[in-house]
């Protein structure tokens, strides 16, 4: 057998003391429980803004929802593991570990899932919940808006977990890396969407417009705004985005390949660092 | 001629401008106990890390258990060495059964080795307890039980007994004796030279990331011809009787002060001094030989 052959069981045992550890910490319990109360509210208030409060559909609950959870997840995601790396070395037992038959590969794929598993459980718990609780009255068709919002939610927290695990490996020290974390959620959620308008607007769209999709591309919180916006046609309207984002990028194909690319690109650059990295 | 544990050649490792390693040459042998000695920063831990894997060295060669370090099968070998590093921290909410399960996991030893441990370092009654409530001398416990597990037949353990009380540090030496009883190599390093001379076969003293002196406690002492100590005490006001007496012996270094009196001579003068002493049955009332430690061994060899 080949040493340097990937062991699933190593992994696996890295995953299950990561996720044990967050259960235990009740970081879980903690996130699923702001989700949860969250997602009442809003799906309770949301629409107060239009003079009118009570449930008023699913598809406004969504999109109330997306521009909670687009600040929200990522900022929760980049928590969860802006340390999975820099804090084992802090703590002296990074060396520990790999002085064990473990291969750093095996290391940080183990420190991926079982953050990632925690988080999962976490946003399906929380948002799942309020699905139980909305499901006598939107229906097969909102049942499955609602899950797919469920999965991209996942799928946007999953891209900025492997960016945290990214600083982790880079970053010196753990305040550096937090540093960066901070940074990370401001550029991401706050400044890109914002820099990308200032530059549309001072350009009159000369130069960026037709780049412009591609660069929303660039952004996974922007991936997953499209992600939801485009599957509900009532909320399209809503937005302003549709008419700068061609319609034959919004396959939702395209843009979970996209969402793919941010999750497992950040973790193999992770991996080509860590491997370096003594 | 036992076989090398361990076996390290011309090993260096700088870090910046910092020569942390410096060509070191050190073979250790199946079932020995190696001491290696120095300050902070005289390169222990990278050493350590070095012969682990951790560390790639920029020049030299190591192998060990007769694997070369790093090389396509020694994720094997690391199945029959164990580490515990200075001053490691564990997870603060994992119990200490819990943190032993893990690593028995990770080292793929079987978890029913995981209690006995925990009885055998005292640690039974904490076992369920999160890590976080533990004090330092547990935590090295821990760290020592977790070394400990899967049998490894190479231990490799960095400033070891730093946090135990003295009781944890006898009982400590009292595991590795019995881990030299069933041929189990163990390297430990420390910057306390008194706890470890007497306990350790071979030392080496390093400095500045060099070997300085490499040797049994003996052979290092005899190597530098430290002087020994002879302390007496004196009958009030017979400072120069004891001065008289030794006056045929101009090579003996006299000192009285009060009721004590302190004799330095070469070690090979011991004899001589005993039987002058001896003759002097009513001024002297006690004789303690003060062999030199290997403290004064260490400051010799440090200082210069």
């Amino acid at each position: 057998m080949d040493p340097r052959r990937l062991q699933p069981g190593q992994i696996v045992a890295i995953a299950r003391k990561e996720f044990r550890d967050r259960l235990r910490s009740r970081w879980v319990l903690a996130v699923a429980v702001v989700l949860t109360v969250f997602a009442l509210v809003i799906a309770y208030f949301g629409a107060a803004q239009q003079g009118a409060i009570g449930f008023k559909g699913i598809e406004l609950t969504i999109a109330s929802l997306v521009s909670l959870v687009i600040y929200l997840v990522p900022l929760i995601a980049l928590i969860l593991g802006y340390d999975a790396i820099v804090g084992e070395r802090e703590r002296g037992s990074l060396d520990l570990l790999l002085s064990l038959p473990l291969t750093r590969l095996e290391l940080l794929l183990g420190k991926y899932l079982g953050l990632a598993a925690a988080l999962a459980f976490a946003t399906v718990a929380g948002f799942g919940l309020v699905g139980v609780a909305l499901s006598y009255g939107i229906g097969l068709t909102g049942l499955l808006d609602y899950a797919g919002f469920i999965l991209s939610t996942l799928l946007m927290g999953l891209a900025f977990l492997s960016l945290a695990l990214l600083l982790s490996v880079l970053a010196a020290s753990k305040v550096v890396a937090s540093g960066a974390a901070i940074a990370l959620w401001f550029l991401y959620v706050l400044i890109y969407d914002l820099m990308l308008v200032g530059i549309l607007v001072a350009t009159e769209g000369q130069y960026v417009g037709s780049l412009f999709p591609l660069l929303l591309l660039l952004n996974p919180a922007d991936i997953f705004r499209i992600l939801n916006i485009f599957s509900l046609e009532e909320v399209k309207s809503l937005y302003g985005l549709a008419t700068v984002f061609p319609a034959t990028l919004a396959s939702p194909w395209l843009l979970g390949g996209a969402m793919l690319f941010w999750i497992l690109a950040p973790l193999a650059l992770a991996y080509v660092r860590f491997r370096k990295l003594s | 001629m036992n076989r090398s544990a361990i076996d390290v050649r011309g090993v260096a490792k700088r870090f910046g401008e910092v020569h942390a390693v410096d060509g070191v040459d050190l073979a250790v042998r199946e079932g020995e106990l190696f001491g290696l000695i120095g300050h902070n920063g005289a390169g222990k831990s990278t050493l350590f890390k070095m012969m682990l894997g951790l560390l790639t060295p920029d020049r030299g060669s190591l192998e060990v258990l007769g694997e070369p370090v790093g090389g396509a099968r020694f994720r094997e070998t690391r199945r029959r060495i164990a580490y515990l590093p200075e001053n490691v921290v564990f997870y603060d909410n994992l119990s200490g059964h819990e943190t032993l399960r893990f690593f028995a996991e990770l080292k793929g030893a079987d978890p029913r080795e995981c209690q006995p441990l925990l009885v055998k370092l005292g640690l039974e009654a904490a076992a369920q307890r999160p890590v976080r409530g533990y004090s330092k001398g547990m935590r090295q416990r821990l760290g020592f039980a977790q070394a400990l597990l899967g049998s490894p037949q190479l231990l490799f353990l960095d400033e070891p007994t730093i946090g135990l009380d003295p009781e944890g540090i006898r009982e400590f030496y009292r595991i590795l004796a019995e881990l030299k009883a069933q041929g189990v190599t163990v390297l430990l390093s420390s910057h306390h030279l008194a706890e470890i001379q007497e306990r350790v076969d071979r030392l080496a003293l390093m400095r500045l990331g060099r070997i300085q002196a490499l040797g049994t406690v003996q052979a290092l002492r005899e190597e530098l011809r430290l002087p020994l100590r002879i302390e007496v005490s004196l009958r009030p006001e017979t400072g120069e009787h004891l001065r008289r007496a030794l006056a045929p012996f101009p090579d003996f270094e006299v000192r009285v002060d009060g009721a004590r009196g302190t004799i330095v001579c070469a070690r090979g003068r011991k004899m001589a001094v005993l039987v002058a002493l001896t003759a002097l049955p009513d001024t002297v009332t006690d004789i303690r030989v003060r062999e030199p430690s290997l403290e004064d061994v260490f400051l010799g060899y440090t200082e210069h």
